[in-house]
């Protein structure tokens, strides 16, 4: 049984969070006690029906309001997979959320009513899925119920989204048509809709292959912390303790240590204390080199003939996500993965508008939610692959040096 | 162990991502703690903890804020897995926070202070200037829970801001802070009750006995199971039951509900989970039933 994350993407009324409480409805992921205080809770609000978007509804203020607020993770598993659910809301701060819910995600649902078509959001959510490369997408045609469970307005809707994502580098796209309210293609294949034979959207979740959405090939190991006991049998102990993000290592192996570039061989790796031959990504173990070196926290190990690029020019897409505007000559420190540096927007060079991926002018600033080309000086070099390449080594944040805040996402494009 | 990357388990999964986060507190934080309840998730952190830093020492020390309300066999348990691993434990009494603050102590037939464990923990967090509390909470234990951050930053009077969380982005955790605050760390947030189950079973993890069936002497109160002892107030009409029940969670014995059960292993409780079907809190918290937003009061007042 592996485990799938995903995040579900959609504008208010679109039904997304009937969808997800329906999902996790029929798939008798609900607790008695969760289900008696929804109806509870439907029944407070006149709701003859289980309203079952209130599953996923959260915290006072969103009840006050009506309204979601940030990133709400559900959990479930079936049989075959266990289930990350990163639900982000449609509407303020739209690309900010969505962009933290989708960085960790191995698929993204995204959501069209199937009387409104493809719209501007459609894309919107498309795109930041792309740009984040979110290795599956499923497009769900809800509200199939109301079109009369049309076959024709299904493939009419996939057409014309097929079209609008041309010029997108689009990998992997599965379209549904649903009815969250009524059940129908979400848990159990619709009889309403025979003329649909691919697999409902529950199925899907649990047979999309995705043990290559991380990159095998190519072995990365950020050090987080040197383990060194302070007990005679362990004298020589210097363990780089770390989680491999992407590849694999072996036992024997010739190793560059970065950014000084140091060369050495693995002479063991553990997990829990056993030695093991090897180990690849996602497991978090310990690597004992073979020469005695300086290496600390926030220093990369990878294999001797898989060099890193390592840079202190870094060109990347950045989503900005603070309400202080970010401007040329602005001064932050980088995050990536253990390693924090200072660096400089030495400019910005576009900006992307994210409905039509058209490039606009910045004025040489950022406003939040803002997606932007820009090019950053680091001030010391740092050990890094291309988002495109390597999701896992081609990530980084951008924090205030004065606030501490968490202000950018940050896509590394090239060196 | 070559592993083929299709094999690679969820629970392997969940245990790499919260070492990484256990290894992320130890690189980022000068004074660290581990907040340890003596319940299965901060057994589960310990034994995590133990895969994490092994052949060295914690590179922090246990805390448990004591509400003088245990049960005796967590006690226990705690002492006998302190020795056994040789970390730090550090114990700071609720009891004490109320004689020094002059605090009314709660009354009532259940007494909770359950309440009153966030002044005693935020005075610890004072008196020895950490920076960072790693805890047991879970995602998926109550709806405030499902949105807070891995590395949740707190303003120096322990609060939580739902609108003014940092956003999280891949796994990469910003833990900077200013003198003052400090960052609750949740290392298994996105565990679920039976992944942790599941977990405790693969890795054959010891737990306190009350977790397992057994008989006892119980208060039937509003319809829920509570354990008779010293910390209730029985009065003459009160019935009093004796049943083989098990707790799910160890919260202080006059909050925490019994359920009946026959599950004497760890096998028999994943298979009573499966078919019982009710959240964890639902089950056993009676402190939350209050109000639909009981939590969300809780945490925003330092609370977990």
């Amino acid at each position: 049984m592996d485990l799938l994350r995903f995040t579900t993407s959609g504008s208010v009324d679109d039904g997304k969070s009937t969808l997800i409480g329906r999902l996790l409805y029929d798939s008798e992921s609900i607790f008695i006690d969760q289900l008696q205080a929804l109806q509870r809770a439907s029944k407070h609000r006149g709701s003859e029906q289980l309203d079952l978007a209130l599953i996923t509804d959260g915290l006072r203020a969103e009840r006050e309001q009506g309204i979601t607020i940030d990133v709400a993770y559900k959990y479930f598993s079936t049989a075959k997979r266990k289930f990350i659910i990163a639900d982000t809301p449609g509407h303020i701060q739209y690309t900010r959320n969505m962009v933290t819910g989708a960085s960790t995600a191995n698929l993204a649902i995204i959501l069209v009513d199937a009387r409104q078509g493809v719209v501007e959001q459609t894309l919107r959510h498309t795109i930041i899925a792309t740009m984040l490369q979110i290795p599956h997408l499923v497009l769900c045609i809800n509200k199939m119920d109301l079109v009369q469970y049309s076959e024709d307005r299904f493939y009419e809707i996939v057409h014309a989204y097929q079209e609008a994502i041309k010029k997108l580098q689009v990998k992997d796209v599965y379209y549904i048509p649903i009815s969250a309210l009524h059940g129908d293609n979400v848990v159990y294949k619709s009889d309403r809709m025979p003329w649909y034979t691919g697999k409902p959207l529950l199925t899907y979740l649990e047979e999309v292959p995705i043990a290559l959405d991380i990159n095998q090939d190519i072995a990365r190991f950020p050090v987080q912390y040197v383990i060194r006991p302070q007990e005679d049998a362990y004298h020589d102990y210097r363990g780089y303790a770390g989680k491999i993000i992407s590849g694999a290592f072996h036992e024997g192996q010739a190793v560059s240590v970065w950014p000084s570039g140091w060369q050495s061989t693995i002479d063991r790796i553990e997990y829990a204390q056993q030695a093991i031959a090897s180990a690849r990504a996602p497991q978090s173990v310990v690597i004992l080199l073979k020469d005695d070196l300086d290496i600390s926290r926030g220093d990369m190990i990878t294999p001797a003939d898989q060099p890193p690029t390592l840079t202190q020019d870094v060109v990347a897409t950045i989503c900005w996500m603070d309400s202080t505007p970010l401007k040329t000559g602005d001064k932050l420190l980088l995050q990536h993965g253990p390693a924090v540096v200072r660096c400089v927007v030495k400019h910005i060079a576009y900006k992307i508008n994210i409905n039509s991926l058209s490039q606009e002018d910045a004025g040489g600033s950022l406003q939040l939610n803002d997606v932007a080309r820009v090019h950053i000086r680091t001030a010391k070099p740092i050990a890094i692959d291309p988002y495109a390449v390597n999701r896992a080594n081609g990530s980084a944040i951008l924090i205030n040096e004065t606030s501490f805040n968490t202000v950018g996402a940050c896509l590394i494009e090239e060196a | 162990m070559s592993r083929h990357p299709y094999d690679f388990d969820y629970l392997d999964y969940l245990e790499s991502e919260a070492i990484h986060i256990l290894r992320e507190v130890a690189g980022q934080f000068e004074r660290p703690a581990l907040l340890f309840s003596g319940g299965k998730d901060s057994i589960t952190l310990v034994h995590l903890a133990l895969k994490a830093f092994r052949p060295g020492k914690f590179p922090f020390p246990l805390v448990h804020i004591d509400t003088g309300h245990n049960f005796p066999e967590v006690l226990q348990f705690r002492d006998a897995l302190i020795d056994r691993i040789g970390e730090r434990l550090i114990v700071r009494k609720v009891e004490d926070t109320i004689k020094q603050k002059n605090l009314e102590p709660p009354k009532g037939k259940l007494a909770s202070r359950n309440f009153l464990q966030a002044y005693t923990l935020l005075d610890t967090i004072e008196e020895f200037e950490f920076d960072a509390c790693i805890g047991g909470a879970r995602r998926d234990e109550e709806k405030a829970r499902a949105k807070e951050r891995i590395f949740s930053v707190r303003n120096e009077f322990g609060e939580w801001d739902p609108r003014l969380q940092r956003p999280e982005l891949w796994n990469i955790y910003n833990g900077k802070i200013h003198k003052g605050e400090n960052v609750r760390v949740f290392p298994i947030s996105n565990w679920t009750e039976l992944d942790v189950w599941h977990y405790i079973l693969r890795e054959n993890i010891a737990l306190p006995a009350i977790y397992y069936a057994h008989t006892r002497k119980c208060l039937v109160y509003e319809g829920q199971l509570v354990a008779v002892s010293p910390h209730i107030q029985i009065e003459p009409d009160d019935v009093i039951v004796e049943k083989t029940v098990r707790f799910r969670t160890v919260g202080d014995m006059n909050c925490t509900a019994a359920i009946e059960s026959q599950a004497r292993t760890t096998e028999e409780i994943i298979q009573e989970i499966l078919q019982s079907k009710i959240s964890e809190r639902g089950a056993t918290r009676i402190d939350d039933k209050f109000s639909e937003a009981a939590m969300e009061d809780r945490k925003k007042a330092g609370y977990f």
